[in-house]
């Protein structure tokens, strides 16, 4: 019997031996190797989480479309479009780090739950490595934080609010459309030209954090250069009819009206402000002038004529001639028969950031991505020069202030360019929005 | 309706509903239902119908101010994670108090009326909650963004029992297994569990039929003397601690609050999961919202490359066919399907779905029994005659 | 004073399409039983009427231009409508008047349209709990926004009013104030005078023919109207008929005021219960009062010396106003005893 007596110094030592050898290959697997959904075979997976029913569902189709476009150009199919123009070569047109990309689709409802709901789908069971899309910023905030929690990269879409890469922001987040704050910095200068010096102000706000967001931040610009803001109205979001607010802004001697709305209640609010006269009326010796902060080309049609005049700002239009924009345009007109909206040039640009850097980095791994993301300048993009700033993973770009057509040549033709303000003068340090990043999340 | 159902068989779907359920992620995944969020979801909703129903099942009270129970469970969990302590068990606590709470305002008002009165009072409720949750209280609600967790929240009591997160975002986690995934599942499962046995007691006991009675004809339950307020307002207040309960465990699994879950349009989704399902049916309402959030995840994410797999079979110029003729009803044209839907269903099956169920098993009932006795006349299947022409 | 006088003025104007939806809604709540929430999808048809009949008339001729190419390079296209083409100014003229032209082809399409749905479907509700009935129209009205949005997408389309309309008049010169106090599109005072126009249509119709004779006494008393020989089920067909006519019409001269999309008859639907509610179910004259007492309460409730007091009391106005008026009047301002209230 004496063969079996164990000491106990041996024994401690032998279960200590096993321990670490059972323990160190589930620790190499789930700390230092493994990440959410890692692609093992000889595929790819995006998720496009884009608003198809709502009242975005026309945007969200857009995005659709250039999200098809850009995997069919990076795995290496149709004329390349702007990755011919991309600054950065990483991409090949074989995919990504040698395996194809291939999507999956889903709709937010422009709904925080659903697109939560649609994104987790993606992540759970398409094994989705990276989420991108949307058509708005209460939307995008739910799913980056999502994207933060399971470990995946979050590509934002069209959103517009400071909080997004502000107070919001998240580490696994980035987000390639501008900001309020880069709207009021860009419009204010072309403000002062047009209207002068003199003016007061009447604002008309969404009732909801976009709207005040960008209310601050023309306020903030265009007292800057001297104007009053007379009153500060909420509307909630939805009026539909928005008489009873304009009504008061025809008699308080107000003589600029600003429309911190978007969507369908831009395409109401301004329609019938100019119904109301205000395009055409006379206050304090001066033409009354409208703005509207954020513009969208597909929401100006549903404004048909009356924004004939109007200033807003916008991410980006497709009549811009750099070689990018005309590379992308033509790409996609080709395509699908007509110019692509702003949310197509975002999302679009979105995935080949997020595809090439992924290259770059020869990974899938959310941090090394990242890693290669932050800091990284490109061009060719259709903005000019643009950098992914690293403290705030929010791009800085160029930012085209726009002015309704006078004479539109076809149906797509309602903007037009009137100022490309350099990025230079919409910088701000990223300690003026607050948040925090925090470190990033791999997953398991 | 399941009025003569014996204890035996209670106990034999209870036992039935859960097997079923906690097979779930294996039984659902062939359809492509099996992962950890759509089954939440599924005992989730499911939760909230069966609490739903309790209240337009049993009493015919149609209230279409429901989702702001939901809502204001879902803020008061999350309130909890941020201010106390990120376990469950507190946040489902506080979330079924408050939404109780919530719902003896709500329906002390409403009750006052009843009929169409009584739904456009819970409707108008609901909606005044969830305009001032979207914009006036957004201190309390974070209005669009919806109210998240933070790193620098108090969490008292995670504090004094030494819990650290550390520099990651928390989640919730019930001593040590995190709420979200197939745990989450499993945790809203059991609680499902509990509700659905909840329910079938009220079902069945003198306060159900007490309810049922209101139902079917209240001047007559006001004749014989007695207040049926006490009751009708007890299985809203019970039908408002369900969509608490339901509102706290969104949170659990998935820490955030958004106003939308207020709006009148999910209100509309309950009532339209109940009526799908089978108004008045225990097993109806579950299924009702089974079906909805199915159709809301998986068909809305079939996409023009999924249809062309799925036709693959099919000669190329038929594959063409198909998938463009069904390519209108899923991804951006499933509310159509949704609404198709709908509108088959109650022409069809006016019971709901599991008026479905049950003409199918009477059907195999009667053809089982035709080989060994005489044709017995099958269970009269309640149901209004159609008009005569 | 002015303010005042103008948000009245905004309020009479709301109240007009408030107005009308809710009769449609309560003609058929009161004749036929059936709780429709479908009702805003027909508000929704019948301003797509106007889109369609815009878009028919402005059918355009495309000629390609090979010298000049898109920015995508495609030939740039010319597009002439072909009423211009044909009729020169007179086809200018067409396309101005778009708008009112399509009430004129709303009313038939409308009355098509409700009458299907009638004949299809709705009889077939009217002993069906309400519940049914419920979930029948809520998914027919889906299927409807859906076939619009797959026909027209999602985005809204622009509906100018004809150049006479689209300026301002000066209404407190006309009623004896200072000039330029008080101007008001001139389009919206014609919604106003229109949706009376509408609104006494049908009551002359309910009230002076035999016809609305039979119908009111339907409302009353449907048994007995039945016993007494007279075939009702073919009368309410019409009357269905009519109601989406009167909620076409609505739809149809709002476009001006509101670009059209397919979402457009959700965001109505439970405005107009709520009026219908608060006005007393199955009273018409009290859905008519209800319309506009509601729109100009709301827009009371949206002036800055209001918003100064109660902030965000806009948001929930009307909703807090049935409320109160439910709990003083169990039956709404105008409601008949036992009406909807199993």
């Amino acid at each position: 019997m004496s063969k079996f007596t164990i000491s106990r110094r041996g024994l401690l030592k032998s279960t200590a031996i096993a321990g670490v050898g059972i323990a160190a290959p589930t620790i190499l697997t789930s700390r230092a190797w493994g990440y959410t959904n890692e692609p093992t075979g000889g595929t790819v997976t995006f998720g496009f989480n884009v608003p198809q029913t709502g009242a975005y569902a026309d945007e969200g189709a857009d995005e659709l479309r250039a999200y098809q476009l850009a995997v069919e150009h990076i795995n290496g199919e149709g004329d390349g479009g702007m990755l011919n123009t991309f600054s950065s070569k990483a991409l090949r047109g074989n995919g990504v780090n040698g395996k194809k990309v291939v999507f999956v689709t889903g709709d937010t409802q422009t709904k925080s739950d659903a697109a939560r709901a649609s994104a987790k789908r993606m992540i759970e069971k398409d094994g989705a490595v990276m989420i991108t899309g949307g058509s708005s910023s209460g939307v995008a905030i739910a799913v980056q934080g999502l994207c933060q929690d399971a470990g995946v990269i979050f590509m934002a879409g069209l959103t517009h609010s400071n909080d997004t890469t502000g107070k919001d922001k998240r580490a696994n987040g980035f987000r390639h459309f501008f900001n309020t704050e880069m709207s009021g910095a860009a419009l204010g200068p072309v403000l002062e030209k047009e209207f002068g010096k003199d003016r007061v102000a009447y604002h008309l706000t969404a009732d909801y954090t976009w709207g005040w967001s960008q209310e601050g931040s023309i306020k903030k610009y265009s007292e800057q250069l001297g104007w009053q803001t007379q009153a500060a109205v909420r509307t909630p979001l939805g009026a539909g009819d928005f008489s009873q607010y304009i009504t008061p802004v025809l008699n308080s001697g107000a003589d600029v009206l600003v429309l911190n709305h978007y969507g369908r209640d831009m395409v109401n609010s301004l329609t019938q402000a100019v119904q109301f006269g205000l395009r055409d009326k006379q206050v304090n010796g001066k033409d009354f002038a409208i703005v509207v902060p954020l513009y969208s080309r597909l929401m100006a049609q549903g404004a048909g004529e009356n924004v004939k005049g109007i200033y807003g700002s916008t991410n980006w239009h497709w009549s811009l001639q750099d070689e990018g924009s005309k590379a992308f345009v033509s790409s996609f007109g080709k395509k699908y028969g007509f110019p692509p909206s702003q949310a197509a040039h975002t999302t679009y640009c979105q995935a080949l950031l997020y595809a090439d850097a992924a290259q770059r980095a020869g990974t899938f791994r959310p941090s090394g991505v990242g890693a290669a993301m932050e800091g990284f300048k490109f061009d060719g993009l259709g903005n000019g020069p643009t950098e992914y700033r690293a403290d705030d993973h929010q791009c800085f770009k160029d930012v085209l202030v726009v002015k309704g057509k006078e004479n539109p040549t076809s149906k797509f033709d309602v903007l037009e360019v009137v100022e490309i303000t350099p990025r230079a003068q919409v910088e701000y340090p990223a300690s003026l929005l607050g948040g925090e990043l925090g470190p990033y999340n791999d997953g398991a | 309706m399941g009025r003569n159902t014996t204890p035996k068989q209670d106990w034999m779907l209870l036992i039935g509903f859960s097997v079923v359920l906690l097979a779930a992620p294996f039984l659902l995944t062939p359809v492509g239902a099996g992962y950890p969020d759509l089954l939440q979801k599924f005992a989730i909703f499911g939760i909230f119908a069966l609490g739903f129903n309790i209240l337009f099942g049993l009493t015919g009270y149609l209230s279409f101010g429901h989702a702001a129970f939901l809502g204001v469970g879902s803020y008061a969990a999350v309130w909890t994670f941020k201010l106390f302590s990120m376990n469950p068990i507190l946040a489902l606590i506080v979330a079924t108090v408050i939404g109780g709470l919530f719902s003896v305002i709500i329906g002390f008002v409403s009750l006052r009326r009843s009929g169409i009165y009584f739904s456009i009072l819970t409707l108008a409720l609901a909606q005044m909650s969830y305009n001032m949750a979207y914009s006036v209280a957004t201190p309390i609600t974070n209005g669009e963004t919806g109210l998240q967790l933070a790193q620098s929240d108090p969490r008292i009591l995670d504090v004094a029992f030494g819990r650290d997160y550390g520099a990651v975002l928390p989640s919730s986690d019930l001593f040590g297994i995190h709420m979200n995934g197939y745990p989450g599942f499993y945790f809203c499962a059991v609680i499902f569990i509990a509700c659905f046995f909840l329910s079938m007691r009220i079902f069945r006991s003198p306060f159900g039929m007490m309810l049922r009675a209101v139902k079917s004809n209240q001047n007559r339950m006001s004749y014989t003397g007695l207040n049926v307020r006490p009751y009708t307002l007890a299985a809203f207040v019970i039908s408002g601690m369900y969509a608490g309960l339901a509102g706290g465990l969104m949170a659990v699994t998935d820490p955030l609050a958004g106003a939308e879950r207020m709006q009148w349009t999910a209100s509309g989704e309950v009532v339209l999961m109940t009526i799908l399902g089978g108004a008045g049916t225990l097993l109806g309402p579950v299924i009702g919202a089974g079906v909805i959030k199915y159709f809301e995840n998986i068909f809305s994410a079939f996409n023009e490359g999924v249809l062309t797999q799925l036709f693959d079979f099919l000669p190329a110029f038929l594959q063409h066919a198909m998938v463009s003729v069904s390519s209108l009803f899923v991804g951006e044209g499933w509310h159509l399907t949704l609404g198709a839907l709908f509108m088959v269903i109650v022409i069809f099956l006016p019971g709901g779905l599991m008026e479905g169920f049950n003409r199918i098993r009477s059907l195999v009932a009667r053809l089982l029994r035709r080989d060994t006795e005489e044709p017995e006349k099958p269970d009269p299947i309640e149901r209004v005659p159609e008009p005569a022409e | 004073m002015d303010d005042i006088l103008l948000q009245i003025l905004n309020g009479l104007d709301k109240g007009g399409a408030y107005a009308l939806i809710a009769l449609g809604l309560t003609i058929i709540f009161g004749t036929l039983g059936v709780v429709n929430f479908a009702h805003g999808a027909l508000f929704m048809l019948g301003a797509f009427c106007a889109v369609a009949v815009k878009s028919l008339l402005g059918f355009e001729k495309v000629v390609l231009d090979p010298t000049k190419l898109t920015a995508w390079g495609t030939p740039v296209e010319i597009r002439t409508p072909y009423i211009e083409a044909w009729f020169g100014d007179f086809g200018t003229q067409m396309l101005n008047f778009s708008v009112p032209v399509s009430i004129i082809i709303a009313i038939p399409v409308m009355l098509l349209v409700g009458i299907i749905m009638e004949r299809g479907l709705i009889r077939h509700f009217y002993k069906r709990p309400h519940a049914e009935q419920i979930l029948v129209t809520f998914g027919l009205a889906i299927v409807l926004q859906e076939i619009v949005k797959s026909q027209f997408g999602a985005n809204p389309i622009p509906q100018p009013a004809p150049e006479i309309a689209k300026g301002m008049v000066d209404f407190g010169a006309m009623i004896g104030l200072q000039a330029g106090g008080v101007v008001y599109p001139a389009w919206r005072l014609i919604y106003f005078l229109f949706s009376l126009l509408v609104i006494g249509a049908v009551f002359s119709f309910l009230q002076f023919t035999t016809f609305g004779m039979v119908v009111r006494a339907g409302m009353a008393d449907r048994e007995t109207v039945g016993l007494l020989g007279i075939d009702i089920d073919r009368r309410f067909t019409i009357v269905f008929g009519i109601a989406a006519v009167v909620a076409g019409l609505a739809g149809v001269m709002y476009t001006p005021i509101l670009s059209p999309d397919y979402h457009m008859g959700m965001d109505f639907l439970v405005l107009s219960f709520v009026v219908v509610v608060v006005g007393g179910m199955g009273s018409l004259p009290g859905a008519v009062v209800a319309g506009f007492l509601l729109g100009i309460v709301q827009s009371f409730a949206s002036m800055n010396e209001v918003k100064a007091i109660i902030p965000g009391i806009d948001q929930i106005i009307i909703y807090l106003i049935a409320v109160v008026i439910l709990l003083v009047r169990p039956r709404g301002l105008m409601g008949r005893k036992g009406v909807m209230e199993q």
